[in-house]
Order: C-alpha cells, then structure tokens, then sequence
C-alpha cells in the first residue's frame, strides 16, 4: 500500500481529486451566499449533467452533446500539456483553436472543400498562428503568454472579419454546414447510432483518442519527444548537447497550435454550433483546455478523463435551476479547479514528507498503521 | 482631435495604473500574469459601491468610496495570488491564469445572482452607472477631464520615489534581482515579495475601475476586460521596468487603442474604408511588433517567476 503511495501516478491521481472536491467544496459555499436554499440541489445537478433527464434515450443523447464538446477540449488540453512538458505555456491554445475553427469553417462554407480538406487546413492555420510565438519566443525573446494572449485578440477579429463573408443575412451566425455542404462534416460511421440518433456524434471523438495515443507515444518513445523534453528541462543544456533548441522551441509550438486547430475543426465540422461573427470574447474552450491539462496530471491518458470531467460540469452547469443561480457557475467551479491545480506539487510534496517522516519514525516496524492513516486521509479527501 | 486626445489619455491612464501594478511584483519577484483578473475584480469592486451609493452625494465623496471599493476587492484578490505564489511556491503562470479565469467567471456569477435578485426576468451581467459615473469627469471647454488622469500623475510620481529613492523599494527590488543576498543582510523576502503583490493589487484594481469607466457608462462583466492586463504587461516590458517609460509606453498604446473609439471622427481615416475590427486589433498587433523588438536586451528582474528557496544559492 506504502508504494502505491509513493506511485507518482497515485500520487498525481489523488492531487486531482482532491483539487476536484475542493473546487466543487468552494463553488458550493459561493452558492450558499448567493442563495442557501438551492445551492446542494445545484451542485448535484451540475454532477448529474445528462442525467438529469429520466429516459434513457435521452440521457444517452444529451450524454452524445457532452462528448461532441468533450472531443474539442481534449485536442486543446493535449496542445497545452504537449507545450507544458517541453517548459512552454501554451496560452495562446485559445487563438489556434479559434483559427482552426476559422479555417475549418470558411473552408467548407466558401470553398466547399470535403472534410478531410477543411480539417487539414484547420490544422495548417492552428499551425501558422503557433509559428509566430515560436518564431518570436526563439529569436526574440518575446515571452510566449504575453504573444500568446496578443494573437489570442489578434485571431478572434480576424475570424469574426474572415467569416461575416459567409454569415447569414439576418442572423450573426454563420451558415449551417449540414445544409450548405454536407461532404464536409465529419462522418458518423454509425456512432450516432449509439447515442439516440445523436447527428453530432461523429468520428470527432475516436480521432481525439486517436492523437491522445500518438502523443503518448512522441512525448515517451521517440527520439524527437526526449529532444524537446530535454530542451524544456534546461535550454542551456540541450544546446550543450547539440540540440537544436530554437528549432525544438519552434516545433513544440507548431504541434501545440496543430492540435488546437484540430480541435476547432473538430467542433464546427459537426454543426453543433455556428461561430458568431460578432463574438467578443475569445471562446472559454481553450482556456478550459488548460484547466484538463493540469486537472489530468500532465499526462496524455489523464486528459482523457479531465476533459471530459470539465465538459461534464461545463455542460451540467446548464441544468442549475436559472432562478436562483445563472450556468456560469460551472465555469467557476472550473477556475475553482485550475486555481487548486497550482498546488498539486504542493500537496505531493507534503505526501512525500509525511511518508518520509513516517519512514524515519518507525524504521522497520510493522508498516501498517502508518499507511492506512495516509490511506484513509487520502481516501477522506477524495 | 480633443476626443482622441482625451480617449488616448484615459486608456494611457489605465495602462500606466496596471503596469506599475506589475512593474511592483516583478520587482519584488513574483510575475503577476493574473492582472486581467484583479482588474476585473477591482472593477467589480467600483462598480457595486458606485450602484449601492445613495443618489445625490456629494461628488467628491462618490469618487472617493469608489476608489476605496476598487482599491479594497483588488487587495482582496490579490492575496489569493500572494499565498498561492509565495507561501506555497505554486507555479505562478498556473495560478495567474487561473486568477485571470475565475476573476470574469465570479464577477459574471455575482452580478448576475444580484440582478436576478432585484428583478427575476434579468439575467443580464451588466451593471450600470450613469449618474455616478458624471463624478469623476471635469468638463472643461469640450475636453473631458477625468480624475483618473491626475491619480495616474500622481500614482507614477510615487512610484519612482518609492522604487529608486527608499529604503523599502531599494529591498524590494534587491528581492528581486537575487532573494538570496537580499535575505543573507536580513531582508524578509516574503515580506517584500507579499508587500509587491498587494501593491500590484492595489493598482491592479484602480486600473479595473477606471477601464469600465473610460468610454461606456455601464458594463457587461462577462466580457472581462478584454485582455488590458495582458496589455499592461506589455507595456511594461517595453517600459523596461521603469516607471518613467511605462508612462511613455502607455501613452503609445493607448493612442492605439483610442483609434478604435475615435476613427471615424477623422474624415481621411474613414475614407481609407478600413474594417472597425482592424482598429480592433490594433493594440495587440503593435504589442506584438513592440515585443519582438524590445524583448531581447530585457532588462527583467533577474529572479522574477522562481520562488524563493532558502536552501538554494
């Protein structure tokens, strides 16, 4: 039990939990001062999201709209995480990700392009907005938030210029893909199927899982993934080492902005929604996309289950009853989150203290009592 | 031409205000990437007391609470950043930007839960203030003259007696070059680093209100402050840390974003047929272009972003 402890994934595993219950436990106190009478019931629905509803078909439906939104997330918190490991924040996920969508959308509304063609040019245009922090952080030495927040504005003005050019003539909102061209929205294969007849459910979400893998396997088993993980532990050293750290700064940026314009093709390719062209703030997806990447451990497979945690509550924050409180609570909830991740090294840091002094008290002795003391305070924090 | 000088004043004044919030921090070495938040909070702050102010006070007195509102909730929240980055030396990029998130999501949540209260069909997020608003603006002869203009004045004035001519700002910059010394001749970095995060709340908060009170008469706190902390931060680099050129940075950008409110006062701007989103953008793009001209011969507090270790050397 002591080594499961002592398990950095363990350890990573009960630092999100216990940033989870205490992001929920001050959303729930905020509630109770803004109205005692429903603030558990709140909290319990934004936790129950899909079920909510009492038929099964259409808990299963609703349970497809939380996972079309899921798929997005996930590419935006594997850009963040990607750049997180080689010592880059990705902040500006928000602006690629918009820039994806961008371009995914023009592409299948003006151009008419099928959808492994608009995907693709959301990726190239994820890519080029990435390429300016890159080129920037590397040769300038410009810092990559503050760039990033920059092109962040920079791309949603852009979008909202590039697609008025194809907005309806009465509406904010851009033309529905599913009408004008339907060869580019991403096929179901059937997964709809599996969720009521879902038409959003598409192959958005195995294609996710998909690059969670390939990730996985670049940040962990190539050649070129120990190079730019080297660079973000010490610049200096890896260009010691004859590594070329202003093309692996560069790189890293690249497959981070990839990743997120995939996941605003990812979104906009179903027609769940239409962008709005007179939007003024840039969409929460990539900042929540920060959020899972941290809520899930810094670690590919540990995104999967974040994001679809924080697009639970995302989406669970629509079923808070609008009397009382309005659905933006669940994006407190989330900033909750993120705010409590900054500790996760904290909190691991006391385990292992406490673990270590209990290894010094009682050199030898029946290491029992002491790990089912950390176990169940683990456990009550969970 | 009196109408951009003006707006260009009013928008500098919020720059300088923010960015000598950050210079603070960084200064004392803790990076405060959660600016845009306390700006909203500290919004958040004026805002309220202005329409909690019972109608007909005196003016002197409305500018005064409101500020103290401002003031107070920017302090408040800034300390959620000091305890996080300085006590239990959390990443202090993670932490800002979490403060950035729940800043516009907490003041979206309140405004809203106190609407809804007053009247149940409102769901809006926006707080009016007309009538206090006519407080803090001097007319004279067509110029509108706010008194966030002279405070600014004022505010910088200090800050480079505080940071080069004390004994305090002396310390608290040593703090931020190299904690290790400064502690070895019995300086308390915490101490120092704690007392630049507030003062970059203070400031932080000042700015937030006086931004919802540049150019509209009520505000929609869902939209945040539109990335003017981040700005801030920008003209602080390209201030290299020094009161002095913050304030001629800040001039500069807030010319630019002044374009966005007054171009289609100049006949041979509109005639150019530029789309407004373009003027829009326009701040972030010369930030960008500052940046990459300005960042390579930084001259930023050397130990800034790294908590302070004792152990280490």
């Amino acid at each position: 039990m002591k080594k499961l402890l002592k398990n950095n994934g363990v350890q990573s595993l009960l630092a999100s939990l216990l940033c989870i219950v205490l992001g929920l436990l001050i959303g729930y106190i905020v509630l109770l001062f803004i109205n005692p009478n429903g603030a558990f019931q709140a909290i319990v629905d934004i936790m129950k999201n899909f079920m909510n509803y009492s038929k099964s078909a259409l808990q299963l439906k609703n349970l497809g709209n939380t996972l079309v939104k899921t798929a997005p997330l996930l590419m935006c918190s594997l850009s963040v995480l990607f750049c997180y490991k080689v010592g880059l924040f990705n902040i500006g996920v928000a602006g690629q990700y918009v820039a994806g969508a961008c371009a995914g959308i023009y592409a299948a509304l003006a151009w008419g392009w099928s959808w492994p063609l608009c995907l693709l040019f959301a990726v190239v245009a994820g890519m080029a907005i990435s390429l300016i922090v890159g080129l920037l952080k590397a040769y300038c030495n410009v810092n990559e938030v503050i760039s990033g927040i920059m092109l962040n504005w920079i791309a949603l003005y852009t979008t909202n210029m590039i697609l008025a050019k194809v907005k309806e003539t009465t509406s904010p909102y851009t033309f529905h893909i599913a009408t004008e061209n339907p060869k580019a929205i991403l096929p179901s294969l059937g997964l709809s199927k599996l969720f009521s007849g879902n038409s959003y459910v598409s192959i958005a979400i195995p294609l996710a899982i998909v690059v969670v893998v390939i990730v996985k396997i670049l940040l962990d088993k190539t050649k070129i993934g120990y190079e730019l993980k080297a660079t973000g532990f010490n610049k200096n050293a890896a260009k010691y080492c004859g590594m070329a750290e202003k093309r692996n700064i560069i790189l890293t940026l690249m497959i981070g902005g990839a990743l997120a314009g995939m996941g605003g093709a990812l979104l906009y390719l179903t027609d769940y929604e239409q962008w709005q062209v007179t939007a003024s703030s840039v969409p929460g997806m990539g900042f929540n996309g920060i959020a899972a990447a941290f809520l899930g451990g810094l670690d590919p497979v540990g995104t999967i289950f974040s994001s679809y945690f924080i697009q639970h509550i995302t989406s669970g924050g629509a079923y808070v009853d609008k009397t009382m409180y309005c659905s933006q609570i669940s994006d407190l909830i989330a900033s909750l989150i993120i705010y409590m991740c900054g500790f996760v090294f904290f909190i691991k840091y006391a385990l292992n203290l406490y673990l270590a002094k209990k290894d010094n008290a009682k050199p030898k002795q029946e290491p029992a009592p002491p790990d089912k003391a950390a176990e169940e305070k683990g456990g009550e924090r969970a | 031409m009196m109408l951009a000088v003006q707006y260009t004043l009013i928008f500098a004044s919020v720059l300088t205000l923010v960015a000598l919030g950050g210079c603070y921090a960084e200064h004392s070495g803790v990076i405060n990437l959660g600016l845009e938040g306390i700006m909203v909070i500290g919004a958040l702050g004026g805002a309220l007391t202005m329409m909690n102010l019972p109608v007909g006070m005196p003016a002197v007195l409305i500018v005064l609470l409101t500020l103290l509102g401002a003031v107070l909730f920017g302090l408040l929240y800034s300390t959620l950043l000091a305890v996080a980055c300085i006590n239990l030396k959390a990443d202090q990029t993670i932490v800002g930007t979490a403060l950035n998130m729940l800043g516009t999501a907490a003041a979206t949540v309140i405004v809203k839960a106190i609407n809804t209260a007053k009247n149940p069909d409102d769901v809006s997020s926006t707080i009016n203030y007309v009538e206090p608003k006519k407080a803090f603006i001097v007319n004279i002869k067509g110029f509108e003259f706010n008194w966030f203009m002279l405070i600014t004045i004022v505010v910088l004035l200090i800050a480079w007696f505080v940071l080069y001519k004390t004994r305090f700002g002396l310390r608290m910059m040593a703090c931020g070059e190299h904690p290790q010394a400064a502690n070895s001749v019995g300086i308390s970095v915490f101490k120092m680093r704690w007392a630049g995060v507030l003062i970059s709340g203070v400031l932080g908060g000042l700015g937030g209100i006086c931004y919802i009170l540049a150019g509209v008469s009520e505000w929609k706190f869902e939209n945040g402050v539109a990335g003017f902390g981040f700005l801030s931060l920008a003209v602080m680099i390209f201030g290299q840390w020094k009161p002095g050129r913050i304030a001629l940075a800040a001039l500069l950008f807030g010319f630019f974003r002044a374009l966005s409110n007054v171009y289609f006062g100049f006949d041979w701007l509109v005639s150019l047929n530029i789309p407004s989103a373009v003027y829009n953008m326009m701040p972030y793009i010369i930030s960008l272009l500052v940046l990459a001209f300005t960042s390579k011969k930084s001259r930023a507090p050397k130990a800034e972003g790294i908590p302070y270790d004792k152990s280490m050397r």
